[in-house]
């Protein structure tokens, strides 16, 4: 005797067909579940191996120390801190380029290499062209990406103004760096390689230029196995302490790092809470399916137990059915998984600049996606097992009872008046298998919940663009200079013609603390009632800039614990390098950046410094654009300019093409679970009432009046549905809102009507193709062979 | 001269095309009179069903004439068809074929509310013997007191034509019997018209006219003048 007798794997078959529209949903949800678990995992390995080996291999720093001017000798007692394995010393400063024409100026970073020696820490990854000839000061290595973004070819020349002055460089060479995986520009939050350059310069050139001979203005440690950063930090900061120490930090704090970790951890997140939703609807509905097929079938089981046949072999005959559903949606799902992970490896490239980024697949999520696939199945198969065994043949030969309704709904006498019968028939099915409708209507809600999360989402990133360039920053251009200047300098920026307003901001980098929790960021000095740059409340009014203390974005007080009234920690690490004790005045609304502001007099006195000012916003005529940017270009005071439009446009690209173009992806899988639950619920009425229903058209009810009796019984989990996943969605979304809020963005939920109503019509449309599949099926059914069928 | 309920003329019914093709009925015709108890007998498969769903409306013949009195079943559309159901015509089938959600009361309330000239539910109930038993589920009621309260259902409608399929089949004798007797007052006391298909030849002794069919054709029709009870039949 064997375990699959071959004419039952014969009728395994010809069931599958026969029900294939339902494994194809089902399939399709499975599918889509460990689609995600393998794209989303095996990201993660892409990732994070990519990310270590670029790091280990071009010697990426893990503690950097930015300051103010070093003398070389203090090297040597750097590299004997304890802990440090290895330390480089550079100098570091900002360029403007200008590549002529129109153009604005381009802000980049300028970074020394050690001329006669590979650098112990930082390389660089040589892409095209050569490394610079010590012997020549002008020579320079460009970032790639914004070699690329501009045509520039090695032997170009671009010209660089740098601490004031404009030179020649000539282009030798394209690299790549982990330092600049993600790159932005100061100020900016969104990559735009166009926008943003890194040029390598010999140390001696660099060193002249920003008069740094025999000095360095930041050391880069790499760790000994073990070391704790927070201590090398401190030591670094207290050594450094008297040549100007702008704050020590770890290779977490790095932006770039910071931007691809933030990118990991969300989808380590996703990977372990999205897939299983999908799997649970799966098993949910292999179980409503196969054990309505048993239901069905009872006949037959007994019939094969009455051969001979065993229960584990009649049983092992759904589970294969259940089975090859499961591990058919794994296999497509793990197909579609590798597709998708390399489309969004390569989507990858367009943000985070690795030599290159392989779709690694994570055979564990090969095999954890078939497990849980197969587990998930199991779970809804036992249950319909244990409904195989309890046959025994006698039993299942007789025509089943008819299913009992007496505890189902009663109805008070009120409603006995109002209630026709065929409502009747849909009230009390609903009523009757309670848990089976409650399944049905947490399905369909939680398809729905999830487009609802997506949709506002979504909108919440519009929202964050809207409220940043439309109620915070009216300006049309940020102009920041090398170093704070006298107030009077905003005068050269206002006698510009086009200009219309100028609004001075002082920009104060800042180590901000409260008790363990800290952040590196800035406090931006404005006037008391800015007009060009604002901060604003929740209810987007503009906060006046009182005296007295700081305030802090809502995305910052969060970070940092701190609210309203309480005292903040701030190591200025500019100047004179206060450590001062502020309070805390007011959190003000931003979904973007951690800005914390103050008034800007009031900034300056607890600096005590004169008014000075570090940059300006500019609100120009549009029309006298160029002759501005012109004129901006031969400021030798201008450290960089961004424009408005420019940062809004790449900012856009980014969430419209990266996360973007996800999330639209998952609204459509939402679809999918939708249309999974609904179908399959359908089906599965249809099958069980086919009887009834051809009972109702042989008593003279028409079609539409039939189709009442079964699509009402629909209609009632949808309608059910829509509220129940409303509410999860609503919850759902400030869930997701909060695990994917950085330092860097906060998605604060925007739950509108619109959300709302499009992902309930995308519900509302999956219920109403499911409804007509299934009445074109009533309405082809014969009447005869539907009432000869005992059940 | 009492009119006829059913006419047909040379009616065929064929299923399936080419060499897969079964002629269920080959030409019958029949002559049904009103008011009358009419047993179909025959072996399975002879075409005895087959002309009951086509007379009731379920089905459609392939060919020939088929007469609902001076109606033409043949020329109706599915809307009208559904009507000629609702209005004239009432099934008992072999297995009952209740809606299992719906109470004895709410089975027959289930016809009476679409019906054009019903008698009260509870009535239709009383007249079976089941008016204890009225707020019953099916799954609670026996075998044969599901089938009475089909036979409720189907009269309550008052019909002119009560169709029975097989309807003393999954009975025992005593059940059956008092199935058969209500089919039989429900004849005497409304006028209805009974056409009743069976394996069982006893059953023809309280008919009416017997037509005995063999593959697909009629053979014999015989009009019995010495009808007797339901109780006295042999099973």
């Amino acid at each position: 005797m064997t375990l699959h007798p071959a004419p039952l794997t014969h009728k395994l078959m010809r069931d599958l067909y026969r029900i294939k529209g339902q494994a194809v949903a089902i399939g399709a949800v499975i599918a889509v579940g460990v689609m995600m678990l393998v794209m989303m995992t095996g990201l993660v390995a892409s990732l994070s191996e990519t990310r270590r080996t670029y790091y280990d291999r071009f010697r990426l720093a893990d503690v950097f120390a930015p300051v103010a001017r070093a003398p070389e000798t203090v090297a040597q007692r750097l590299r004997h801190l304890p802990g440090v394995a290895a330390i480089q010393t550079r100098v570091s400063g900002r360029a403007l380029i200008d590549l002529g024409g129109n153009a604005l100026p381009i802000q980049a970073r300028a970074l020394s290499l050690p001329e006669y020696r590979a650098a112990a820490l930082n390389t660089i990854y040589l892409t095209d062209g050569r490394m610079f000839d010590a012997a020549r000061a002008e020579e320079v290595v460009v970032l790639r990406s914004f070699a690329r973004a501009h045509g520039l070819r090695p032997g170009d020349h671009i010209a660089a103004t740098m601490n004031g002055f404009r030179r020649e460089l000539s282009v030798v060479g394209f690299a790549q760096s982990p330092e600049f995986l993600y790159s932005t520009a100061p100020g900016e939050l969104a990559p735009d390689d166009a926008r943003f350059a890194v040029l390598w310069m010999s140390r001696t050139a660099l060193a002249a230029a920003f008069d740094m001979q025999g000095a360095f203005n930041e050391v880069l440690f790499s760790l000994s196995r073990g070391a704790e950063p927070e201590a090398v930090i401190a030591a670094a900061d207290r050594l450094l302490d008297r040549y100007g120490a702008q704050g020590a930090y770890g290779l977490s704090h790095l932006q770039s790092d910071l931007f691809i970790s933030e990118e990991i951890d969300g989808l380590r997140r996703s990977a372990r809470s999205v897939p299983p939703i999908f799997l649970a609807v799966a098993a949910f509905l292999l179980y409503i399916v196969i054990s309505r097929m048993v239901q069905a079938e009872r006949e037959q089981i007994g019939l094969m137990k009455a051969f001979g046949y065993s229960d584990t072999e009649v049983g092992g005959h759904y589970f294969r059915m259940i089975l090859v559903i499961a591990v058919g949606g794994a296999l497509a799902g793990c197909l579609l998984g590798v597709a998708a992970g390399r489309w969004m490896a390569d989507l990858y490239l367009l943000y985070y600049k690795f030599p290159f980024l392989v779709f690694r697949l994570d055979p564990a999520s090969f095999l954890t996606g078939f497990a849980v696939s197969i587990l998930a199945a199991s779970a809804g198969g036992l249950l319909v097992l244990r409904q195989v065994f309890a046959l025994t043949p006698a039993v299942a030969m007789r025509a089943a009872a008819p299913p009992d309704y007496s505890h189902s709904g009663q109805f008070s006498s009120a409603l006995e008046h109002v209630l026709d019968q065929p409502t009747r028939m849909v009230l009390r099915r609903l009523t009757r298998q309670p848990l089976r409708m409650g399944g049905a209507v947490l399905g369909v809600a939680a398809g729905l919940s999830v487009s609802i999360a997506m949709m506002s989402i979504l909108n919440s990133f519009s929202a964050m663009q809207a409220l940043t360039f439309d109620v915070i920053d009216h300006s049309d251009l940020n102009v920041s200079f090398i170093q704070p200047l006298e107030a009077r300098s905003i005068h050269d920026l206002q006698s510009l013609p086009g200009v219309i307003e100028v609004e001075p901001v002082r920009i104060v980098p800042a180590i901000l603390r409260n008790g363990r929790a800290l952040y590196h960021g800035a406090i931006h000095g404005l006037i008391e009632q800015p007009r060009l740059y604002r901060a604003v409340d929740a209810d987007t009014q503009p906060i006046t800039m009182r005296q007295g203390g700081v305030i802090l974005s809502s995305g910052l007080a969060r970070t940092l614990d701190i609210k309203a009234g309480d005292q903040l920690s701030v190591d200025v690490r500019e100047g004179r390098r206060p450590r001062l004790s502020l309070p805390v005045i007011a959190v003000a609304e931003s979904l973007l950046g951690s800005p914390a502001y103050m008034e800007i007099g009031a900034l300056n006195r607890v600096l005590k410094e004169p008014l000075r000012i570090s940059g300006a916003y500019l609100r120009v005529d549009a029309t006298q654009a160029a002759k501005i940017y012109a004129a901006l270009k031969a400021m030798p005071m201008v450290a960089g300019v961004s424009v408005k439009s420019e940062s809004r446009a790449a900012l856009k690209k980014v969430m419209d093409q990266g996360a973007g173009a996800m999330r639209y992806v998952m609204a459509l899988i939402a679809a999918v679970i939708t249309f999974g639950v609904i179908y399959n619920a359908a089906r599965v009425a249809q099958a069980e009432r086919a009887r009834d229903l051809a009972g109702l058209r042989v008593l003279g009810f028409s079609r539409g009046e039939v189709a009442f009796v079964l699509l009402g019984e629909l209609a009632a989990v949808t309608l059910l549905a829509l509220p129940l996943g409303g509410v999860i969605g609503y919850g759902l979304t400030f869930a997701i809102a909060a695990g994917f809020s950085t330092d860097v963005y906060q998605i604060r939920p925007v739950l509108d009507a619109e959300s709302f109503g499009l992902a309930m019509a995308v519900v509302l449309v999956a219920a109403l193709v499911s409804g007509w599949l299934v009445k074109r099926d009533i309405d082809r059914a014969d009447l005869v062979t539907a009432l000869k069928t005992r059940e | 001269m009492t009119r006829n309920t059913f006419t047909t003329r040379d009616l065929r019914k064929i299923y399936g095309e080419g060499p897969a093709a079964v002629q269920a009925l080959r030409g019958v015709t029949l002559e049904i009179p009103e008011g009358e108890i009419v047993v179909l007998l025959g072996p399975s498969g002879s075409g005895k069903s087959t002309l009951l769903n086509i007379l009731g409306g379920l089905d459609r013949g392939t060919d020939g004439a088929v007469f609902f009195r001076d109606r033409d079943l043949a020329a109706m559309s599915d809307r009208e068809l559904t009507r000629y159901r609702r209005d004239h015509v009432g099934f008992v089938f072999q297995f009952y074929n209740l809606m299992p959600s719906l109470t004895a009361r709410e089975n027959v309330e289930l016809v009476t509310e679409i019906a054009r000239d019903p008698m009260d539910p509870g009535e239709a109930l009383a007249r079976v013997g089941l008016a204890q038993r009225a707020d019953h589920f099916p799954a609670q009621l026996s075998g044969g007191e599901q089938q009475r309260v089909a036979i409720a259902r189907a009269l309550a409608k008052q019909p002119d034509v009560l169709f029975c399929d097989e309807p003393t089949g999954a009975l025992d004798s005593t059940t059956g019997r008092a199935v058969l007797n209500v089919l039989k007052e429900a004849n005497e006391k409304m006028g209805t018209t009974v056409l009743i298909v069976t394996h069982a030849a006893a059953q023809a002794g309280m008919a009416d006219r017997v037509i005995h069919f063999a593959d697909g054709t009629v053979r014999e029709v015989i009009e019995n003048a010495n009808k007797c009870a339901p109780e006295d039949i042999e099973w």
